[in-house]
């Protein structure tokens, strides 16, 4: 009771603001004094932001389960960081080796081989670098997965003489004492499994300084037992590889001369040992391991798909390869995509003018029925969709094979002869038939709802002025169904583009399409980077497809109703 | 006499305690992965329904075997497995073994002893292939035909997929080389032990294209296995490969004209892998789990529902009857002599390396 006076002063000054703003020449101002084209930009942009934030959980959504997972699937096509990753000693070493040649990379070359291959395979990464460049050179799998079995051995000689030459050097305890620093001993004194994480290894000052190859090999395996195994450090006996890095510094340069921490004096006795040390030939060893290792194919391939990124997947998409003379074609019995490609583009146009043919008259029939007759045949139309794709592809196989229903009624019609039935499946006929009837919905129900908007009076008009049936359709209805055709025609087109189920069971081996050899390379050999590669050539063109089509219909003229 | 006692009341603590440890440090819900339909139910029948009865755990069945390498790849790339156990052909273990997916496993650890105390490596013998895989049945593919459609001489050997002259009439291959390019060399000529030396050289891949080329028109290609089953039903065929669990149901279930042609049958394996990245109790569960459906007597179990072979020497003798016709199940194992005269194993060595590059000019070829 008592708030109503108030409301009366307010909206009575408000009135007066109006008046007083009535006599102003200035800028608009709202009721609070600020100039309307602020307040109203003010009260839009927070409309706009409530319209987004209403939107925003389908765009999140769309972002998140949609378009990212799509672009990390693309960027696959062109990755290739696993080589240099998992052989980053022998990638860079192989930078100055001449390709074009016959020779095989020199003994450093494979010495950095031969530790890339001993961490690698502890982490079991060296298969998975097998698989991927198998797909570029046959018999690289099973040389990485039979040489990474054996490659553990092949510093052995080192641990041996080493081991030999004092019992110091056999265990993890004795090499930690002056590999790490002593708080990191003290702290992992008496460390258990169940006390929860190990502390993180730290290495002892100076001696990556006296001895910097095996003090980097060591930090390695720390970091692999510590993180990767979950095993205890501090007593567990280092890898082969450490030994022969220790080999190198006792030989190469170092900077023992100046060293004077822990273990010093086995170290220097190890130097004053070490010259006369049987030494390993890491080429002649891997050559033991496999021969192919001597085959200048192999290093070309690691050379050529060294990079972090790769044109390779694209090139073999498109029937090419890459070579150390460049970018040459695939051997003519090795050529496949380009077929599946154009077969794909004609098979879907095809597809897509049946759909058109079988489409039109029934949009037509159902746009001009009463609404009641209309919508029973319209459930006929949308019947089909209730039912499983694989339950509609498998009837076409019943209905079109050479013992099935159409050829049976053919032969006892007399129109063919028994033995003479015709080939309707596995085919392109066969893609072609049922494809149709599975896309046709597409096409009638952007036909139906723009024919039905059409005013049947134009019609009438245009014969009550002497127009012909055929004139009347062709220059009066037709235009304007057309934006229902595009409609029909891109829906249909791009879903038959990226058809594969349908095809690969009535197909045979000439109706099938692009999509089934992409899903042969995501799901069974698991070249992702190729089925990626594929995918995104096919996405261009449609997307080129999609912009010609812009360009000659104009994609204002599509209606999907 | 009381250090005794106290001795002994500790290690028996110990040991209860660690029982329990082990009980309650077990996932009580798996998810096994499978190919479904038959052979997901015989699975079913021999080692889930014993299993859950024995330990109360609840499965979960997954019917992706056939998707299985690319979806737990897709799974370890979001580090989230989801998946216990999984059934793969051998094939597949070894791929998945290769890209860091699958467990390794140590058979003499991991897996029973025969009931004679036969070590598990020993009783799988060579069928062990990878470090991943445990193997649990062998099947083949073979060649079925109409035996009302291929004439008074029905055929004997493989080489009759070949021969148009004497069994016109359609046949059905697999899409794929594994399997028809070793037939093909075989049937032109090349001795069975040369076979994968001939076909590690181009000449030697297109002589195989060549001779399958022979028959390129009259070949219906398939990619799942209940097509050839069904194109000789339904007559389309006169003789196709397919698995040979296939034809015992269609021979034995369906009764329909048909019989088998063991001839120069190709031996696959099909067994678990464990993926990699389970949390431990998931692990402890899954591997509980192997230890139990992998023992002699469950291997033979099996064979009561499918036409299969038990991996491991120590099953054979048991497999009985089959659990609803009652007929005996030897004689349908591909392993039995009558039926392994002439074989092939799959050679997964040679086809792990050969597979992309074969693979490539095979669908080439029947492409153009």
């Amino acid at each position: 009771m008592s708030d109503a006076p108030k409301v009366q002063t307010a909206s009575s000054s408000a009135a007066e603001a109006r008046i007083a703003d009535a006599a102003h020449t200035g800028p608009m101002l709202a009721a609070d004094g600020t100039p309307l084209k602020k307040s109203l930009n003010r009260a839009l942009r927070l409309q706009k932001m409530r319209a987004l934030a209403l939107i925003a959980p389908l765009l999140i959504f769309v972002l998140v389960t949609f378009i990212a997972p799509i672009a990390d699937m693309l960027f696959r096509s062109v990755e290739n960081q696993i080589v240099s990753d998992t052989l980053p000693r022998t990638t860079t070493m192989l930078a100055e080796w001449d390709e074009t040649g016959t020779d095989i990379p020199g003994e450093p070359v494979f010495e950095a081989l031969y530790k890339d291959l001993f961490y690698a395979q502890e982490a079991k990464l060296h298969t998975r670098l097998g698989s991927r460049l198998n797909y570029e050179l046959t018999g690289v799998s099973s040389l990485f997965r039979k040489s990474g079995r054996k490659v553990e051995d092949m510093g052995e000689v080192y641990q041996d003489q080493l081991e030999d030459l004092d019992a110091f050097w056999k265990t993890g305890e004795n090499w930690n004492s002056f590999m790490a620093t002593d708080k990191w001993l003290a702290s992992m004194e008496g460390w258990k499994k169940a006390d929860g994480k190990q502390p993180a290894f730290v290495l002892r000052d100076g001696i990556a300084k006296a001895l910097p190859e095996t003090a980097a090999a060591y930090k390695q395996f720390a970091k692999y037992v510590q993180n990767v195994d979950e095993d205890n450090l501090y007593k567990e006996d280092p890898w082969a590889v450490i030994y022969s890095s220790l080999y190198i510094d006792l030989t190469g340069e170092n900077g023992l001369a100046s060293y004077n921490g822990p273990a010093a004096a086995e170290l220097a006795a190890a130097a004053a040992a070490a010259p006369a040390f049987e030494t390993v030939n890491y080429s002649e060893a891997f050559k033991k391991i496999d021969k192919d290792w001597y085959d200048v194919n192999v290093w070309q391939t690691i050379k050529v798909y060294s990079p972090k990124y790769t044109n390779g997947y694209f090139l073999n998409a498109i029937d090419m390869q890459k070579s150390v003379d460049g970018v040459e074609m695939r051997p003519e019995n090795q050529q496949i995509y380009g077929i599946l490609f154009w077969r794909t583009m004609v098979m879907s146009v095809a597809i897509t003018l049946s759909c058109i043919m079988l489409g039109y008259p029934v949009a037509w029939i159902l746009a001009n029925l009463p609404a009641r007759q209309a919508n029973l045949l319209l459930i006929l139309v949308l019947l089909p969709f209730w039912t499983s794709l694989l339950v509609r592809t498998s009837a076409w196989k019943v209905m079109l094979q050479q013992q099935g229903v159409i050829n049976d009624t053919l032969v006892w019609l007399g129109l063919v002869a028994t033995d003479d039935r015709l080939a309707l499946i596995n085919n392109q006929t066969g893609t072609i038939i049922a494809m149709t009837h599975i896309l046709l919905p597409f096409m009638i129900l952007p036909l139906y709802s723009v024919m039905q908007t059409i005013q049947p009076t134009y019609l009438r008009a245009a014969k009550s002025l002497g127009a012909t049936n055929w004139t009347a359709f062709w220059r009066v209805y037709f235009p304007q169904s057309i934006p229902g055709i595009g409609a029909g025609s891109i829906l249909v087109f791009i879903l038959a583009i990226g058809y594969y189920i349908t095809p690969e069971i009535v197909g045979g081996t000439s109706g099938t399409f692009i999509s089934n050899r992409i899903a042969y390379h995501i799901s069974s050999s698991l070249n992702w980077g190729l089925g990626a590669a594929l995918g995104a050539i096919l996405l261009a063109a449609v997307l080129l497809l999609y912009y010609a089509y812009d360009k000659i219909v104009g994609i204002d003229n599509v209606k999907l109703g | 006499m009381n250090l005794t006692k106290t001795l002994m009341a500790s290690t028996a603590l110990t040991v209860a305690a660690g029982m329990s440890f082990a009980e309650s440090h077990m996932a009580n819900e798996m998810t096994i992965v499978s190919w479904g339909g038959a052979y997901s139910a015989s699975q079913q029948n021999a080692y889930h329904t014993p299993y859950s009865e024995m330990t109360g755990v609840k499965i979960i069945n997954d019917e992706s075997s056939a998707e299985a390498v690319s979806k737990l790849r897709a799974m370890n790339e979001a580090g989230n497995v989801t998946w216990d156990v999984v059934d793969v052909v051998a094939s597949d273990a070894l791929r998945l073994c290769d890209e860091g997916l699958a467990m390794e496993i140590d058979p003499d650890e991991m897996l029973a002893d025969a009931p004679d105390g036969t070590k598990a490596s020993e009783d799988f013998g060579d069928l062990l292939v990878g470090d991943c895989f445990i193997p649990q049945i062998v099947y083949s593919t073979t060649v079925g035909y109409r035996t009302d459609l291929v004439g008074d001489t029905p055929p004997t050997d493989i080489c009759a997929i070949f021969d148009t002259d004497a069994y016109p009439g359609k046949r059905s291959l697999e899409k794929r080389p594994i399997g028809n390019m070793e037939w093909a060399l075989l049937c032109d000529g090349v001795a069975k032990d040369e076979i994968y030396d001939v076909l590690e050289t181009a000449e030697g891949q297109q002589k195989a294209l060549d001779k399958l080329a022979t028959i390129k028109d009259d070949v219906i290609w398939w990619s799942a296995g209940a097509d050839t089953p069904q194109l000789l039903a339904d007559g389309e065929i006169i003789m196709g490969s397919t698995y040979n669990g296939r034809l015992f149901s269609l021979i034995v279930e369906q009764e329909q004209p048909v019989a088998m042609l063991w001839d120069a049958q190709v031996f696959d394996l099909d067994g678990w892998i464990i993926p990699t990245g389970l949390s431990d109790e998931r692990k402890a569960r899954a591997m509980d789990y192997i230890m139990f459906a992998t023992d002699t007597q469950r291997l033979a179990d099996q064979a009561k529902y499918i036409s299969y072979g038990p991996a491991r020497k120590s099953s054979a003798p048991l497999v009985g009857k089959h659990a609803e016709l009652g007929i005996d199940m030897a004689p349908h194992m591909p392993t039995d002599p009558e039926n392994a005269k002439n074989t092939f194993l799959y050679n997964y060595e040679f086809w792990a390396d050969y597979r992309d590059d074969i693979d490539a000019k095979f669908q080439a070829w029947l492409v153009q």
